[in-house]
């Protein structure tokens, strides 16, 4: 189980913050990715999507 | 078990169990976005019919919790749909509930029962909020009738419905007339008692803290039909509070070192897409007429988490294999059955100019 290990010898406050600041920072990145993603190709995949056979 | 906990390739998981997390958190996300509630409440089973202890399933689901609710914060608070203070005055009962809720999990542990009594009161609250939607669903049907959208207890993740976003019930104006001191004045002028706040943070808290989930099915309602706020701000303030029961939870089961972060970056990674995809979906796919299956499929993870349950009673390894295929079965099912609608819709409705709109 990977979470806990994470600052070997910190507080388990600090741990608990420290996963709480990855999980934050992972949730951003794919807020901002996927809205990248999504302004990109998301157009094109509707049309595709309305002429598909 | 299912799936090697053990296995090391991707944080800690192997390949395929992480890519069955980033598939299951699709899933879920497409709930979210679509039906604006049915995620956390089925990780946690889900988590537990894999063998996880309680605790570890709980805490990640939390984590998890606490990542969807971020993103879709961050979407509500672009649109000015967050009541800030609201989010803040609850904060106190949200953390005290979810303290409790944790420690009678801990304390379930220590006596060896909780993975039972967690199930167990996932079967009936499965079996609630399903029975909830599909009469809810078989009402709407039979009548015909254009609800506000709001009467399952849902947190619409896309566009808000076509009822009066700015309409604050009746029962909300009447608990709000009862003027306990001190009083709190809300950001779009209407006023509540503290203690009707704190009461609201604490049960929504402690139901969070005990099942490990974001508890918007109750959170969203109860600020709208009991602190009494409009339609959009419930929504966007649920959110918020999500968040915030998200970050105390993952804090406090953090401190215990049971989240997992494999699984929760596996979910986060298929559930941001899946929000994004469900929540366009609402644009184009009449709610009604999926909303049964999404009813039908709660039953059938209610009756999964009980074959679970009968499975380690029993010492049934097959019973834990059912119970899987039923839970992520149905969930694969009713995910088609919205992207399919999702599908045809657009096909139907971007070939005919100005009738792109939900429900044609």
């Amino acid at each position: 189980m990977i979470g806990t290990e994470l600052l070997a010898g910190a507080s388990p406050s600090v741990q608990a913050l420290a996963v709480i600041g990855i999980v934050l920072l992972e949730a951003i990145a794919l807020y901002v990715g996927y809205g990248a993603v999504e302004e990109a190709i998301g157009p094109t995949v509707l049309d595709r999507l309305a002429k598909a056979r | 078990m299912i799936g090697s906990i053990a296995a090391s390739e991707l944080l800690g998981l192997g390949p395929e169990i992480f890519g069955l997390f980033v598939a299951f958190g699709f899933m879920v996300g497409v709930f979210f976005g679509f039906f604006g509630m049915g995620g956390s409440f089925l990780v946690t089973p889900a988590l537990l019919i894999l063998g996880y202890p309680a605790p570890v399933a709980i805490g990640s689901s939390m984590a998890f919790v606490f990542g969807t609710a971020a993103i879709a914060t961050m979407k509500h608070h672009d649109a000015g749909q967050v009541d800030y203070k609201l989010g803040a005055l609850m904060f106190v009962g949200i953390s005290v509930g979810i303290e409790l809720g944790s420690r009678l999990v801990f304390g379930l542990e220590v006596l060896g029962i909780a993975n039972v009594v967690v199930g167990v009161a996932y079967v009936l609250l499965l079996a609630a909020i399903g029975v909830l939607f599909t009469r809810s669903a078989l009402d709407t049907g039979d009548d015909d009738g254009d609800e506000d959208g709001t009467d399952d207890g849902g947190e619409k993740g896309g566009d808000e419905s076509e009822g009066d976003a700015d309409e604050v019930p009746a029962i909300a104006r009447k608990i709000q007339s009862y003027e306990v001191p001190p009083m709190m004045t809300l950001a779009d002028g209407s006023r509540a008692s503290l203690w009707t706040i704190s009461g609201v943070g604490g049960g929504v808290g402690l139901v969070s803290g005990f099942l490990g989930v974001g508890g918007g099915f109750v959170r969203m309602p109860a600020i709208y039909y009991v602190i009494g706020t409009s339609l959009a701000a419930a929504v966007g303030t649920s959110l918020f509070g999500g968040l915030m029961s998200g970050a105390v939870g993952a804090f406090t089961y953090g401190r215990a070192g049971v989240i997992d972060l494999g699984i929760v970056t596996a979910l986060l990674v298929g559930s941001a897409l899946g929000a994004r995809i469900g929540s366009s979906a609402t644009a184009y796919v009449d709610e009604d007429d999926v909303t049964i299956y999404f009813g039908l499929m709660l039953l059938v993870a209610s009756a999964a988490v009980g074959i679970g349950e009968l499975s380690s009673w029993l010492s049934m390894p097959v019973l834990d294999r059912l119970s899987f295929v039923l839970l992520i079965g149905s969930a694969l099912l009713v995910c088609t059955t919205i992207l399919y609608h999702g599908a045809l819709a657009v096909r139907r409705t971007r070939g005919v100019p100005g009738s792109a709109q939900r429900g044609e």
